[in-house]
């Protein structure tokens, strides 16, 4: 049913990402589909790399690793932006149209009353991609 | 706080000697077991996330509130106090912010020369991440569009005067505020002069104070591996010390400038804003205007940093950017056209051969233009120069050091010239052809709109001025809450959203209760101080580019 999952995470919080992890895992074995891990980051020095090149090298780490615990194939791409905070939900609609994801499994938080002013991340992108989206809550 | 973001247990250790991967094609980076954000506090209060640097964003906290109640309740006792704080040091000190100017400059054209000039900000292979339009436009709405449009034809009139009336002196000293010896009597010798002293004030100088942060924190930043924060540039004198008081100390003066700095520009441009409202539809002008204003210049800036550098700030720069360019095409075409572009050609002149007197440091006899007016601008550019600097070093990787120092020393400069020499010389004009006083006796805020108001469409033109104002000062309020949301998060670009939006809000609630309690000038005064400190930031600058460059690769 599904032969491309993208995974959006965030190097920095990949404790917090746990659920959402093991969801694509579980779903990938099922439909034999292979995971794609995405990440954005700025171009400038941040907490897990210092350079894009780092962040693009620790993903390439993270996704192997992952693919060797839950044995599926695993591929890996970073998104640069020069605002990461305001462009994620363009990236990441753009990246599922760029690597042809079929499913986008995504760790969000529960729902609380300023969504209305910043809404989360997985609702906004499921809004605006064709393809579905399984939000994980936390 | 939050050891998943301190280090990564997924990711293999580099073996020793391994060089950590630069960031695109080749650059040095400086080897520090820093991590970015190790000493920040990560929290979730009310369901809103926070990431900030712990005790610059506190202390910065605490010295913002402190100052602020200092100022309002104690008005009538630290007014003088600033004010004298700013006498002292643009009079006593003079020389050397004229001097540490000249340096900047001299750096900067020696850089563009230099083969240091190749190397590129964030390595030898990065892509640019503007266009060159969108780039410049943001160059330029950051660093001096709202002044361009208050000084625009208030600074040439003004010295023109000065120049015209000649020099006066009492006791042997000068009371007259004339640009160098002035020229009494010949109009023709004072518009030149007016207009090089204007220039000398707008053009090389101010870009170069801003060239030298903005490329200081690029190179550290993108090629280096250092956070985007101003204590980065002091990595080649303190070391690894920058990451710990002294640094902070650093970074906490910055935002300090920062904060003050826009919220007392965004209190007086809100003055300026509703004169030009009262001049031209006779809206009563007043606190309700004002604060009108400040609330609404707050929240469309507000909404702009929702959207991000891209959708914010960069389309608002690229929008002004196309409105100020009309509205100088129409200065030059409907006013004296011929006179404006033979005038571009003899002001440069002119300013060549004034800037060597206009920038010696030393043995002045114009001391009132040299310490009232050169210096006063100096300290508040090099107060402004943390702000401006960081925001166009954040836009400016993948540019060469060459390709950067000419769209941001030579291209803005340039501009600059054509942008006085069209509305300066118009109004000079207006009075030496004409004889039209109403410039010349205009309150400084309205000359604007009374040189405007002798040409056509003058209502038309006169609100475009007014829109002008309001969005350089909502482009202003979002790049300054960026860099100070940056900085206050210990160089994370991705801090949350409601960091920056607290930020903005701040500076707008600043403004209002200066506007409302007074103290605006006073505080203006107060932040014209900083510019001392930064001096001294800016000359460890020169140093750290030098050093920087010098270690990078040269291919």
């Amino acid at each position: 049913m599904y032969h491309r999952i993208m995974v959006p995470i965030d190097l920095a919080h990949v404790g917090a990402l746990e659920p959402a992890l093991r969801v694509a895992a579980d779903i990938a074995r099922l439909y034999q589909a292979v995971i794609c891990y995405v990440s954005v980051t700025a171009n400038t020095p941040g907490s897990v790399a210092r350079t894009p090149a780092e962040y693009d090298r620790k993903l390439t780490a993270f996704a192997t690793q992952q693919g060797v615990e839950h044995g599926q194939p695993t591929e890996s791409r970073v998104l640069i932006s020069h605002d990461p905070v305001a462009d994620l939900d363009d990236l990441l609609v753009k990246a599922v149209a760029d690597i042809g994801a079929d499913l986008v499994v995504m760790q969000t938080h529960l729902p609380r009353k300023l969504d209305a002013l910043l809404p989360a991340h997985g609702g906004k992108v499921a809004t605006r991609t064709p393809v579905s989206v399984l939000l994980v809550r936390s | 706080m939050a050891p998943e973001s301190k280090n990564n247990e997924f990711a293999e250790d580099y073996a020793p000697g391994e060089r950590l991967p630069p960031p695109q094609g080749e650059a040095t980076l400086i080897d520090t077991d820093y991590v970015i954000g190790q000493d920040n506090l990560t929290a979730s209060p009310l369901g809103i996330n926070l990431d900030i640097h712990g005790k610059v964003f506190a202390i910065s906290a605490v010295i913002t509130v402190l100052f602020l109640f200092v100022t309002l309740v104690f008005q009538t006792q630290v007014e003088p106090l600033f004010n004298a704080t700013r006498d002292w040091l643009t009079g006593n000190l003079a020389w050397f912010f004229i001097l540490a100017g000249n340096v900047f400059v001299l750096l900067c054209l020696g850089l563009i020369f230099s083969p240091l000039g190749r190397i590129r900000i964030g390595g030898s292979e990065a892509d640019p991440d503007f266009s060159y339009t969108g780039w410049f436009a943001m160059l330029f709405a950051a660093g001096m569009g709202i002044g361009l449009m208050f000084y625009g034809v208030a600074e040439p009139i003004t010295h023109f005067d000065a120049a015209l009336a000649g020099a006066t002196a009492e006791n042997g000293v000068r009371t007259d505020w004339s640009p160098l010896g002035g020229a009494p009597g010949d109009p023709q010798a004072a518009a030149r002069l007016g207009m090089a002293a204007t220039i000398f004030h707008w053009g090389l100088h101010p870009w170069a104070i801003y060239a030298v942060v903005a490329l200081a924190l690029a190179l550290f930043s993108f090629n280096k591996g250092l956070p985007l924060t101003v204590r980065s540039i002091f990595y080649p004198v303190l070391g690894e010390r920058v990451w710990g008081w002294p640094g902070h100390l650093i970074d906490m003066l910055a935002v300090f400038a920062t904060l003050f700095g826009l919220a007392t520009s965004l209190g007086l441009g809100a003055a300026q804003a509703s004169a030009g409202l009262a001049h031209l539809f006779g809206i009563p002008e007043g606190n309700v205007t004002m604060v009108l204003l400040i609330i609404g210049i707050t929240l469309i800036a507000t909404i702009s940093i929702m959207l991000g550098v891209d959708k914010g700030v960069k389309r608002l720069s690229q929008v002004n950017m196309v409105l100020a360019g009309l509205l100088m095409l129409f200065v030059i075409v409907v006013g004296p056209t011929l006179l404006i572009l033979t005038g571009f050609f003899q002001n440069l002149w002119a300013y060549a051969l004034h800037v060597p007197a206009l920038s010696n440091p030393f043995f002045r006899e114009d001391a009132n233009f040299s310490q009232g007016w050169t210096a006063f601008y100096w300290a508040w550019w090099i107060s402004w120069s943390p702000f401006v600097g960081m925001f166009i070093a954040r836009i400016s990787r993948g540019r060469t050091v060459r390709e950067f120092l000419v769209a941001v020393l030579l291209v803005p400069s340039l501009v600059s010239v054509l942008w006085m020499t069209a509305f300066g010389q118009t109004a000079i004009n207006q009075f030496v052809a004409e004889g039209f006083e109403g410039v010349r006796i205009a309150a400084l805020e309205l000359k604007l709109f009374v040189m405007l108001g002798q040409l056509p469409l003058a209502e038309l033109t006169s609100l475009i001025g007014i829109v002008l104002v309001v969005v350089f000062f909502i482009t202003s309020s979002d790049s300054g809450s960026l860099v100070i949301d940056t900085i206050t998060a210990g160089g994370k670009v991705d801090a949350p959203k409601p960091q920056r939006v607290f930020w903005a809000l701040i500076e707008g609630a600043i403004a209002i209760a200066l506007l409302l309690g007074g103290g605006l000038v006073a505080l203006q005064a107060m932040t014209v101080s900083t510019g001392l400190p930064f001096t001294l930031v800016l000359l460890v600058g020169c140093y750290a580019i030098l050093k920087g460059l010098l270690s990078e690769p040269r291919g």
